[in-house]
């Protein structure tokens, strides 16, 4: 840098470099200054409406008392009042009634996709494919019916299945044999199948029984998928062996479905039931 | 008449050129071009490609059976253009209709360079309408440069008021006429003026008008400077074949003013008579004489200036004309088009486009079928030993009236169709949602992925119409 300035009368600052390299003190163009000042008390304006400056842990409030939180309120009002003309319509009317009703069903399982992720989800898969342990709600087995209401009162009140562990009950033997007739789907081609009474849940023909929850033995859908590894015959087995929630055995399978209709609105439920009962299984 | 008394005529029309041209000098931004306007061929030419804009202003009012005949109904999703309606579905080939423009321009570039900007851009034509205006109100360039100088009058204020006003009509109009093609335009004339229109269609119309008055108004020839990207493209898209307004210095260099009582025989110099005309009355102020360059829109009002001179003096017109650097460096004849490659190339791709929208616009299908395969469960075994799909069909019925439709399925042994006489209504101008479940028994799947085809079907107009898709049926591993 230079000391002497060989450009004197010239709007540099003194720094030159190079014999004519030099800094000039030229004004910034004048849009550019209009917009910088208009930038300026942009931020002033809003500073003073919005809440901008830190007041101890909090903000100032702003002039026009804006919130984030208001607004956040005021779309959930706007949503609300969208759904309000379905939602009442909902309140008045059954599920099976839900169910017909072309624009409300539709309605129905918009609204209930959500309920359905939240809740049900986790256990009976995103689609009712079900899970390992957990039932599978897109097909037409239903181990307490599948009707609206059946489905309706299964969201409500819950569901506990209960089978006694037969191995203190049948011989090995007699589990095999039950076993394999029971993969084979033919149950009652199994003289056990009666005489031990398996019957009386199961029924006559090995088709369970909706009131007790009992699972169809003859169509191949089984309620304990294998674990895997595992092979069907014995996974049948084990659930002979074991049972199902019975509290004497350590190693008995556990079938609980928790109630929702306390955590659930009865609309919800309804709105969950429709949606459920479309997955394909539905009767 | 001798050759002394036809030298005297000239030098008197060169006098006036001369005492006018200290006026004039190159545009560098930081002064108004205010050009000097003349008649003549190409400026009659330029009128004309102007006029095109016309559509802009009138289009929207034009009918097609009850609505209007181009419609781009934002809001409805829908876009009529006469008797066709073209859903987002079809939006495939606006990219091909922007492939046509864009190589018309750059074949209309390759062959006669800047044509789009000097005679059909928005901002030149624009531009020129304003100034049209201003020369009117404000008379010559001399007397506007002279006004912007003069003290605030009364007449000053009534003239500059009264041209403002006149832009921010013309700027308006076009907003509203922009608008218009997105908005049925009696209703929104209607709207605009009871204060009903929506806050979109005011916003884009204040853009619109600002937009107007502020780029023709006063941006003029620095928006094609600094701000247009289609001025740089347009300019390397130019090569020595392309026909341009050109100066032929070779005929003009060295130029020279007139000198008072020379005899024609002895002039040493060339044509070009130095009288900057051309210079003028360009609109962006550049001057031609220093060849091709980025401030030239090649609007050819040059010519036309250059021509009126040529013929007071008595030279030969055409010092300044559509020439292309070959021709003119080189002495050699222009290729002739078929012999271009680039032209081929570019008419090949035209050709392709056009092909492609008519073969849309020719088989737009009235109804059509998109299929989603539920991936959650993939398939489902029922009770009864067979395995179950569920898919969502939505089906986009393009007509104006809703639509009774059936849809079956195809192309696998035993399967069925779960409610397959169940009717959906396809309502018009939108999808349709249904969830479909097939069967098929377990036993007849050979394979984990099998290939189904979806037909939708419905009457209309004692016409049957259809649509299919092709989807799979997927079952377990074997």
């Amino acid at each position: 840098m230079a000391d002497n300035n060989s450009f004197p009368g010239e709007n540099n600052t003194g720094h030159v470099w190079d014999d004519n390299l030099r800094e000039l003190t030229n004004p910034p163009p004048r849009w550019w200054m209009l917009a910088f000042w208009a930038s300026v008390i942009w931020w002033v304006v809003y500073g003073v409406l919005y809440p901008m400056w830190p007041v101890g842990h909090e903000s100032n409030k702003g002039l026009i008392g804006w919130t984030q939180m208001d607004e956040y309120i005021k779309g959930v009002d706007e949503v609300e009042a969208i759904r309000a003309e379905f939602e009442t319509q909902i309140k008045g009317m059954s599920a099976a009634e839900i169910l017909v009703a072309p624009g409300l069903s539709q309605y129905a399982v918009a609204s209930a996709k959500v309920l359905y992720g939240d809740n049900c989800a986790p256990c009976h898969g995103g689609g009712g494919q079900g899970g390992p342990g957990y039932p599978v709600l897109a097909d037409d087995d239903w181990l307490y019916g599948g009707t609206i209401e059946n489905i309706q009162q299964t969201i409500t009140m819950g569901r506990k299945g209960i089978m006694t562990a037969h191995g203190k009950i049948l011989s090995d033997t007699e589990i095999d044999s039950l076993s394999k007739a029971i993969e084979a789907g033919d149950p009652m081609s199994d003289p056990n199948f009666t005489q031990k009474g398996c019957i009386a849940c199961h029924g006559m023909d090995g088709k369970g029984m909706a009131v007790l929850g009992s699972a169809n033995l003859t169509d191949g859908i089984y309620r304990f998928a294998p674990a895997e590894g595992e092979s069907l015959l014995d996974s049948i087995k084990h659930t002979i062996k074991y049972g199902v929630n019975d509290a004497t055995e350590p190693k008995s399978r556990e079938a609980v479905m928790p109630k929702f209709g306390e955590r659930l609105s009865a609309d919800d439920i309804k709105k969950l039931a429709v949606y459920v009962h479309k997955f394909g299984g539905g009767q | 008449m001798s050759g002394n008394e036809n030298t005297t005529a000239q030098q008197s029309v060169v006098d006036d050129l001369y005492a006018e041209s200290v006026h004039w000098h190159l545009n560098t931004g930081e002064e108004t071009i205010h050009a000097k306007r003349m008649g003549g061929y190409w400026r009659n030419i330029k009128w004309l490609s102007a006029a095109v804009w016309i559509i802009f202003f009138i289009g929207p009012y034009f009918q097609w059976g009850d609505r209007q005949a181009v419609l781009f109904d934002i809001p409805n999703r829908q876009f009529h253009i006469l008797g066709i309606t073209i859903l987002p579905q079809d939006f495939w080939m606006l990219s091909l209709t922007l492939l046509f423009f864009a190589l018309l321009l750059a074949v209309a570039t390759a062959l006669a360079g800047r044509v789009y900007c000097g005679f059909f851009c928005f901002q030149t034509v624009w531009t020129d309408v304003f100034t049209w205006l201003e020369d009117k109100l404000e008379g010559s360039p001399q007397k506007r440069r002279k006004l912007e100088k003069a003290p605030i009058s009364f007449s000053k204020v009534r003239i500059k008021v009264t041209k403002h006003i006149l832009w921010l009509v013309i700027s308006i109009v076009t907003g509203i006429s922009f608008v218009a093609w997105f908005y049925d335009v009696f209703d929104l004339w209607r709207d605009l003026f009871t204060l009903q229109a929506s806050a979109v269609a005011y916003g884009t119309i204040a853009l619109f008008t600002a937009g107007t008055y502020v780029l023709a108004g006063y941006m003029r020839e620095q928006a094609c400077f600094w701000l247009c990207p289609y001025a740089r493209i347009q300019g390397v898209m130019i090569d020595k074949t392309t026909v341009v307004p050109t100066y032929d210095f070779h005929r003009g260099e060295p130029r020279g003013r007139i000198k008072k009582g020379q005899p024609e025989e002895e002039r040493t110099t060339g044509d070009c008579v130095d009288c900057k005309q051309c210079i003028a009355v360009c609109p962006t102020g550049v001057d031609i004489r220093h060849g091709q360059q980025e401030g030239c829109i090649m609007c050819a009002l040059c010519i036309d200036a250059c021509d009126e001179v040529m013929v007071k003096i008595g030279r030969p017109k055409g010092l300044i004309r559509y020439e292309s650097y070959e021709a003119l460096e080189a002495n050699k004849k222009p290729q002739p088009l078929y012999k271009r490659p680039r032209v081929w190339i570019y008419a090949a791709i035209m050709s392709a486009a056009v092909i492609g929208i008519a073969y849309g616009l020719t088989s737009l299908a009235p109804l059509e079928l998109k299929v989603i395969h539920d991936r959650q469960p993939l398939f489902v075994l029922q009770s009864d030993g067979s395995i179950q799909n569920k898919y969502t069909l939505k089906i986009l019925n393009k007509l104006t009236e809703d639509l009774s439709v059936k849809v079956s399925a195809q192309g696998l042994e035993g399967l069925i169709m779960v409610d397959e006489d169940q009717v959906t209504t396809a309502r018009r101008g939108k999808v349709t949602a249904r969830t479909v479940f097939l069967r098929v028994p377990k036993e007849l799947l050979t394979a984990e992925t099998s290939p189904v085809k979806f037909t939708v079907q419905g009457e209309y107009d004692g016409q049957l119409l259809k649509g299919s898709r092709d989807s799979v049926f997927i079952g377990p591993k074997r």
